[in-house]
């Protein structure tokens, strides 16, 4: 067999797998994305650095009162040299008062993004909110538009009424500061006349609820001084310490081991009931979101294929992916050796087929899966999916769903 | 801490010890030692003779230049060094002590001016390039510090002293005193004007050469520290980004930026040989330089120890400044 035979042969192999190697550009071509790339970013940042916009620009309704936030058709793109990635394509949920709201796909599917598009903070310029809505309702009842909030009033949410933890408690403290001297920042920017004595105080209260059994110590040491849970521990404090409404947790165990994983959501659940906050947490591992949350939102390649409450999704899903994440999780029920995994790669997030995003990687995909997107199909009032397989009130034969699983 | 800091000297003692032979070793095999560069002339015009050549370099010590002959010679001036005696520059005909005492403080008054300058205008440079990354700003100061570093001082010299000095006349050419002029012995006043006048143009010329390092070294660490989690923390915080560029991203760029620029400042007193030269300034590059060109090797030594002390300080500097400015550094 000759080489170019073996060559095309790889390729084919490939193609069926939806692997797409052909990203090469000519230089006119990549003159023309950064070019227009330029044109698009700096219309959005100007549209961004206004200043002075009167406040009923960004003043909205809700939905459903109940919401603290609701995401409508949200698409935030990144306009890359290669290309345009849509990283949130089209995103809505809510999340309601006091619940837990979990967020699950694998990596690079938008997850982060949409909460780092509702704390307004996408790496710009080149990332974007292009178009859809994030509404958020404070407090006090008023509701605003986050992407049409200008900056100067975004600093007046963050951290104060939606917080955020993050991944990698090992690098998300500052290395030079002392542990007391970042989280008493937060309550000298955000309270109304605080003193520093009166930020200590609460730095200590709020070291001492997250279950540090030394806070004074804490209080004063340095970042590496302490282990990747007190770490986390300390994010948590920091984030609670101007009780906000809403905890955007973005994979809060996973850079940490099993046993403080246990802990530290034990301690998320407890904090969320003390201040009656919600919780939007992301994370790729079901067991998480099956101790935690109580709706929940499957993200595939920056669309939302599934949502419903916790029990729907788990006893029930509909979508194939979401069967296929289901089947993925280790269990000690089953006897097979091998852990299943859904075959293939996501697609390559430029140039997006205009088909179903999950078609290459469908054990059960029929015809129109190669021509259409799915709309989204609703089950119940919580409960929908987008899959061409769910049309007309769930063709999907259930038993079979059961067999698999 | 006071255990890495003995064993830090001891190394150090060591280090000057094996530089201080290195040095000698080469400069005694030069291939024309002072004596012939002096009496070169009078040996071809035949009013002096081998012989008496012989002599003087017996008198200077130079006669010797076998391996033991070295050793031997220097030994000796090792020991004198040890007792704080650097010899008699040949070709200054003074210590070579008084001789580095005297004019190293211009040097360091150059040095330090420009030093001081480069810190002043290469960070806030180099913090707003990094903030506003790849905008215009970022590459008109990109280009410039390139062109800056990546000019010779000697070219950059001449360019400033034919425009300023020939073309414009406004700034004095050469020297450390205008010739022409004769002040009253009282007119500090005067005449401290009239130096500071002539160091504009050196200063200039170095504060060009050094900015665009910094500005980059400054633009780079910034960005650096600008993508990390930490950062996206202090903003999620709400913080505004003054602070968090100016409080949380510098207290950190700080870092590197401290160690290396405290590190620089021992080897100010070194003296810039080129640009001293171009200027005419009589500093102690300018007069390391000439003794070096005639073989004058009390001098060589006493300079090149001096430069080795200097860089071997500057180091231990930078380690102590790294310990203070970063908390997780504790030297042992």
């Amino acid at each position: 067999m000759g080489l170019l035979d073996k060559w095309r042969q790889i390729k084919q192999a490939e193609a069926e797998q939806g692997i797409d190697h052909t990203m090469y550009l000519t230089l006119k071509e990549e003159r023309r994305i950064s070019r227009e790339n330029n044109r698009i970013i700096r219309q959005f940042e100007r549209e961004k650095n206004r200043k002075n916009v009167p406040e009923e620009e960004y003043l909205t309704k809700m939905r459903d009162p109940n919401n603290v936030v609701e995401f409508e058709n949200l698409h935030t793109y990144f306009f890359t040299d290669v290309g345009t990635v849509k990283s949130v394509n089209g995103v809505t949920f809510d999340i309601p008062q006091g619940k837990v709201v979990g967020v699950v796909g694998e990596s690079g599917c938008g997850k982060s993004v949409t909460s780092l598009s509702l704390m307004q903070l996408v790496q710009a310029p080149q990332g974007q909110i292009v178009s859809g809505s994030i509404r958020y309702q404070d407090r006090n009842g008023k509701c605003y538009e986050i992407t049409k909030m200008p900056r100067d009033k975004m600093l007046k949410v963050r951290g104060k009424e939606i917080a955020m933890i993050f991944q990698e408690p090992m690098t998300s403290l500052n290395p030079v500061f002392k542990i007391g001297e970042q989280m008493d920042e937060v309550v000298l920017l955000h309270e109304e006349d605080a003193t520093p004595k009166m930020a200590r105080e609460r730095s200590l209260e709020m070291l001492n609820l997250v279950g540090i059994a030394d806070p004074q110590k804490v209080y004063n040491n340095y970042p590496h001084e302490l282990s990747g849970g007190m770490r986390q521990r300390v994010m948590i404090a920091m984030a609670l310490s101007c009780t906000p409404r809403l905890i955007i947790a973005d994979e809060p165990t996973t850079a940490l081991d099993v046993t403080i994983q246990a802990q530290i959501l034990e301690l998320l659940r407890d904090v969320k009931n003390k201040i009656n906050g919600s919780i939007m947490l992301i994370t790729h591992d079901l067991g998480v979101i099956a101790e935690m949350a109580d709706y929940v939102v499957v993200m595939y390649a920056g669309r939302i294929i599934e949502k419903g409450t916790v029990r729907e999704i788990f006893h029930n899903p509909k979508h194939p992916y979401t069967i296929g994440l289901m089947r993925s999780k280790p269990s000690g029920k089953t006897k097979d050796n091998r852990l299943y995994s859904i075959k293939g790669q996501v697609p390559n997030p430029i140039n997006m087929p205009n088909h179903c995003y999950f078609f290459n990687r469908c054990d059960r995909a029929i015809e129109i899966c190669a021509e259409e997107y799915p709309e989204m199909v609703q089950f119940t009032d919580t409960h929908s999916a987008a899959c061409h397989l769910c049309r007309n009130g769930g063709l999907m034969d259930t038993n079979s769903t059961k067999e698999q699983r | 801490m006071w255990n890495y800091l003995l064993k830090r000297v001891a190394l150090a003692l060591l280090i000057l010890f094996g530089v201080s032979a290195l040095i000698y070793l080469l400069s005694m095999l030069m291939p024309a030692d002072y004596i012939d560069n002096q009496t070169a002339a009078a040996v071809q015009m035949g009013t002096m003779t081998l012989d008496d050549v012989q002599r003087l370099k017996e008198l200077y010590g130079l006669a010797d230049k076998s391996l033991p002959g070295i050793a031997k010679s220097y030994l000796k001036w090792l020991t004198s060094a040890l007792s704080g005696d650097l010899g008699y520059s040949f070709v200054y005909g003074r210590p070579v002590t008084d001789v580095l005492s005297q004019y190293i403080w211009i040097s360091f008054l150059i040095a330090f001016i420009s030093y001081l300058l480069e810190i002043v205008i290469g960070i806030p440079m180099g913090i707003k390039a990094s903030v506003n990354q790849y905008s215009a700003y970022d590459y008109t100061v990109s280009v410039f510090a390139m062109m800056g570093t990546a000019l010779p001082s000697f070219f950059l010299s001449a360019l400033l002293m034919n425009v300023f000095a020939i073309r414009l006349g406004i700034l004095p050419l050469q020297g450390l005193t205008t010739a022409t002029k004769i002040f009253p012995h009282n007119a500090y006043f005067q005449i401290l004007l009239d130096k500071a006048w002539h160091l504009v143009l050196p200063i200039t010329v170095l504060t060009l050469l050094g900015v665009g390092g910094l500005m980059k070294f400054t633009r780079t660490n910034m960005l650096e520290v600008l993508n990390s989690d930490y950062i996206r923390t202090a903003r999620a915080k709400g913080l505004s980004e003054h602070t968090v560029v100016y409080k949380h991203a510098f207290r950190n760029t700080l870092i590197p930026l401290v160690t290396s620029l405290s590190g620089m400042l021992p080897g100010l007193f070194g003296g810039a040989m080129i640009t001293e030269t171009v200027f005419a300034i009589p500093g102690i590059g300018y007069m390391a330089l000439r003794a070096t060109q005639q073989g004058d090797i009390p001098f060589i030594m006493g300079y090149n120890m001096f430069l080795s002390i200097l860089t071997v300080l500057g180091m231990l500097i930078s380690d102590i400044m790294y310990m203070v400015v970063d908390p997780r550094v504790k030297l042992s």
